[in-house]
């Protein structure tokens, strides 16, 4: 019976294949692959699980969002940067913190490249980290929770773009900086960019045990772009190269002006000497003021804390650890090949794609084949360090991914389609379009030094005409390939939320098994939850009034409340002492300037209220959470700031 | 017979009997154990979750090791009849007394296994029907008697939108298998007895 449904569904997929593809005209035609056995390959039939996890950057949502592949099904949004009304995130008391910065309360954030936790360069599905480039922070989120745990803002940066990236044993998570700024910052012309503007580069260490987050150090490079980064690995660990533009140091116009060098830079950084010299006291303690926000998994709670000094380090000072190697028009992406040994510039404005190698690099270091210096950094001779070039193999060539069986896979943002080639040989052997203009692509584990094949999905720009018009603005698209044969197979169309600019993706095994159901109310320390129905009471604090309440199926305790006044500022702590998975409890009151809870099984929130009318005002669950869930409700008196009524409170009588 | 009687300490580790409850909402079934000495859930929650279902329907909560007199009394009488067996089982052996002992202690555990059903049946009943007359769903059968909640005693049932699945676990089976040691035993015993007197 299951096959039987399994084949009819299948071959309703084929058909449903076959009709689009003659619906979306041209460019379905172009994608002319569609062999009769594709819907099977992305169909996974209900009940049934994907075999892998994708992290998708929500771009200017501020968030993440979880896919699974091959099927490409939204499986959730996990708030990260951005207020999310829908779980209270950035809303409620205990989760405020996290978008605390020295800016201040920033509700909002552009989510960039996520990129998973490795262990010996191999994923290892404990965290996941994203960088905010508009406000530069980073954030760590636990893949057992899927949540964000913890937030550090990195001072001396703007434009937080060549990040977050981690080393092969997340030493270290990385943020370079897109735009340079004056360091420290300072009220000075914008003429006088070049020579006294920098761009911080942040190693900033990873516990190896909890994950969090610390800026070792700070190295304060020449006033260029730095676009994107990546680590090096195996040959290479130790080792991290940053793209440059704008090496022109140009501060306007930048369109022309940062693309006037025939060459600019990959920056290589040997980071082991850095930290080397810093552990030996190198460097300069600099005053700053950065927030650092950790959520706290037993108090449900997040804390903010403004730390005030970071370590800088002039590259200048620290022989032998900084180079610049050459590299043709604008580099975008910086990729390092899983063997360590070929670092990729993907020069945005170069009709080749220039591939360095790390063994000529070194060499070359060693030999001081130096063409000269910029701000007291070696430059390296550009023939010395190439390994080899892709010719013409597309146009606006902006990242590469790899899938460990010695190919390499460039999206090609003008053409608009992607390029598979042969590291050694260099030569182009497939290439398949985009719909359209593909920015990042992703194959799983792609950073690492053990990509785990099979799918690459290319995260377009462009929309157009590839699904049901939804008016001027579109969701972006983004395209499933079948890498495990010798061509490129195009799977699936799927639609992306935000912009997804990357996306890092594992094997499902790990993170699946790990995945959290429900928090023990046994750890809950959280300082207002109530652990059971007798634990319920409202304590006023001169105009503050304190809730103690639970949630369980179908009720809450207390359900009538009186002795709030108009005024008053009412903290409703909400724990649900459900320990069941998948059964959370919602809560929301009238009229409250606020969003929603949703409170997992063993979780405490805090909503505030402040009542501004006289009344008896109703509160209830929000999410259907059981037979009786329309019954699931409760009611609090509001009276006049000069009444004498007292607090109160009662479940299942009345109060007296 | 020795290694029969000590099979039943086996209930001391092994739950003697399971309860599963699977429905559309419930993919991985809540479940109970059922030991000698108490009743535990087969994950942590699960008491508490099948207590949070059941309050809907009125039953009473799932009976802690002191509410009820068997759990403390079952260990002494499993743990009694077991050094029980094996005095006879050595006596047995070195020939002090008869082996229809060996039948008697099976006869006697066998009365006492049955006791104990009836009364572990009993508790069902009541643990099933015995229901709050506020309950907040109260579903009464076509003849109009109010419906039982009774999990089956051994088998399979359907309780509204629970499938129950009710059998003996390890040390149940180990008990079986300890009681059936001693009928063999008996048997050997009967054997030897009968050559020696043709």
């Amino acid at each position: 019976m299951k096959n039987l449904i399994k084949s009819t569904l299948t071959v309703l997929g084929v058909l449903v294949a076959f009709t689009s593809c003659n619906n979306s005209g041209n460019s379905g035609k172009k994608s002319g692959a569609l062999a009769s056995n594709v819907a099977e390959k992305v169909y996974v039939a209900p009940g049934e699980y994907d075999s892998h996890y994708a992290f998708l950057s929500g771009g200017y949502s501020g968030n993440v969002t979880v896919y699974g592949l091959p099927s490409g099904r939204m499986f959730k949004e996990i708030p990260v940067f951005s207020q999310f009304p829908t779980s209270g995130y950035g809303y409620s008391e205990e989760t405020k913190p996290m978008l605390n910065t020295s800016h201040g309360f920033i509700p909002w954030g552009d989510a960039h490249h996520p990129d998973i936790s490795q262990s010996k360069g191999e994923l290892d599905g404990r965290w996941l980290f994203i960088n905010e480039n508009n406000t530069p922070r980073i954030a760590r989120l636990s893949l057992t929770t899927f949540e964000t745990e913890e937030i550090i803002e990195v001072p001396n940066s703007a434009g937080n773009h060549s990040s977050s990236f981690v080393t092969e044993n997340t030493e270290y998570v990385v943020a370079g900086t897109r735009f340079s700024v004056p360091i420290p910052q300072r009220d000075m012309p914008i003429k006088d960019y070049k020579g006294n503007f920098k761009g911080a580069l942040s190693f900033i260490s990873v516990d190896p045990e909890e994950g969090h987050m610390d800026i070792k150090f700070q190295i304060l490079m020449p006033g260029f772009n730095y676009d994107l980064s990546h680590p090096g690995r195996g040959k290479s660990h130790g080792w991290f190269f940053f793209t440059t533009y704008n090496t022109e140091e140009a501060s306007t116009l930048l369109e022309v002006n940062a693309s006037q060098n025939d060459k600019d830079f990959i920056a290589a950084i040997n980071w082991k000497k850095i930290e080397e010299y810093v552990n030996n006291g190198g460097g300069t303690m600099m005053p700053a003021n950065y927030a650092h926000n950790v959520y706290d998994e037993e108090t449900h709670t997040a804390t903010s804390t403004m730390k005030k000094e970071v370590r800088v380090v002039n590259p200048a000072e620290v022989p032998g650890a900084v180079y610049f190697i050459p590299t043709p028009k604008s580099p975008h992406g910086c990729d390092v090949d899983p063997s360590g040994e070929y670092i990729v510039g993907n020069g945005k404005l170069s009709a080749n794609l220039t591939v360095h190698s790390f063994t000529k690099m070194l060499d070359a270091i060693e030999n001081e084949k130096f063409a000269g210096e910029a701000y007291g950094i070696p430059i390296l001779n550009f023939e010395d360090v190439l390994a080899g070039v892709v010719e013409q193999p597309g146009l606006g060539p902006l990242h590469t991914e790899f899938d460990g069986k010695g190919n390499a896979y460039t999206t090609f943002f003008i053409s608009s389609e992607v390029v598979k080639w042969k590291l050694g040989t260099w030569e182009v052997v497939d290439r398949k379009p985009t719909y359209y203009s593909v920015g990042h692509l992703t194959i799983p584990g792609g950073n690492s030094g053990k990509p785990q094949g099979k799918y690459m999905f290319a995260m377009n720009k462009i929309t157009k005409d590839r699904y049901l018009p939804t008016g001027p603005e579109m969701e972006h698209s983004a395209q499933l390939y079948d890498i495990s044969g010798d061509k490129m197979e195009l799977l699936l169309d799927f639609p992306t939320h935000g912009e997804p600019h990357y996306a890092a993706a594992m094997e499902a095994g790990i993170i699946k098994a790990q995945s959290q159901k429900i928090y023990k109310l046994a750890d809950n320390k959280h300082p207002y939850a109530a652990k059971s129905d007798d634990d319920t009471k409202v304590v006023r604090e001169g105009k503050e009034v304190h809730i103690y309440m639970t949630t369980i199926r179908s009720h809450f305790s207390p359900d009538n409340i009186e002795g709030v006044k108009v005024g008053d500022k009412v903290y409703f702590h909400v724990t649900n002492l459900e320990q069941d998975f998948d059964v959370p409890h919602g809560f929301a009151v009238i009229g409250q300037n606020n969003s929603e809870l949703l409170v997992m099984p063993g979780q405490t929130k805090t909503s505030v209220w402040e009542p501004k009318q006289v009344g008896v005002w109703p509160f209830y669950c929000t999410d259907f959470c059981s037979a009786l869930h329309q019954e699931m409700q409760g009611y609090i008196r509001v009276s006049a700031a000069d009444s004498d009524t007292p607090i109160k409170w009662s479940l299942g009588e009345d109060i007296e | 017979m020795i290694i029969g009687a000590l099979l039943l300490l086996g209930l001391f580790k092994f739950p003697l009997w399971n309860i599963m409850l699977g429905a559309p909402q419930y993919p991985d079934p809540l479940g109970m154990n059922i030991y000698i000495d108490g009743i535990q859930g087969v994950s942590e929650f699960d008491l508490q979750n099948i207590d949070g279902l059941n309050h809907y329907i009125g039953m009473k909560t799932i009976p802690k090791a002191h509410e009820m007199w068997e759990f403390s009394m079952f260990p002494k009488v499993i743990f009694g009849m077991a050094m029980l067996g094996v005095i006879i089982g050595l006596l047995g052996y070195f020939g002090k007394i008869s082996y229809k002992y060996f039948l008697g202690w099976f006869l006697f555990m066998s009365v006492l296994g049955i006791l104990g059903m009836y009364d572990f049946n009993n508790w069902l009943v009541d643990y099933g029907g015995n229901l709050d007359p506020h309950a907040i769903i109260k579903v009464t059968k076509p003849d109009g008697t109010p419906m039982s909640y009774k999990p089956p005693l051994i088998g399979f049932k359907k309780l509204l939108n629970f499938d129950v699945t009710s059998l003996p676990h390890a040390g149940g089976y180990l008990m079986f298998i300890g009681m059936s040691l001693t009928l063999v035993a008996f048997w050997l015993g009967r054997k030897t007895s009968l050559k020696k007197t043709t």
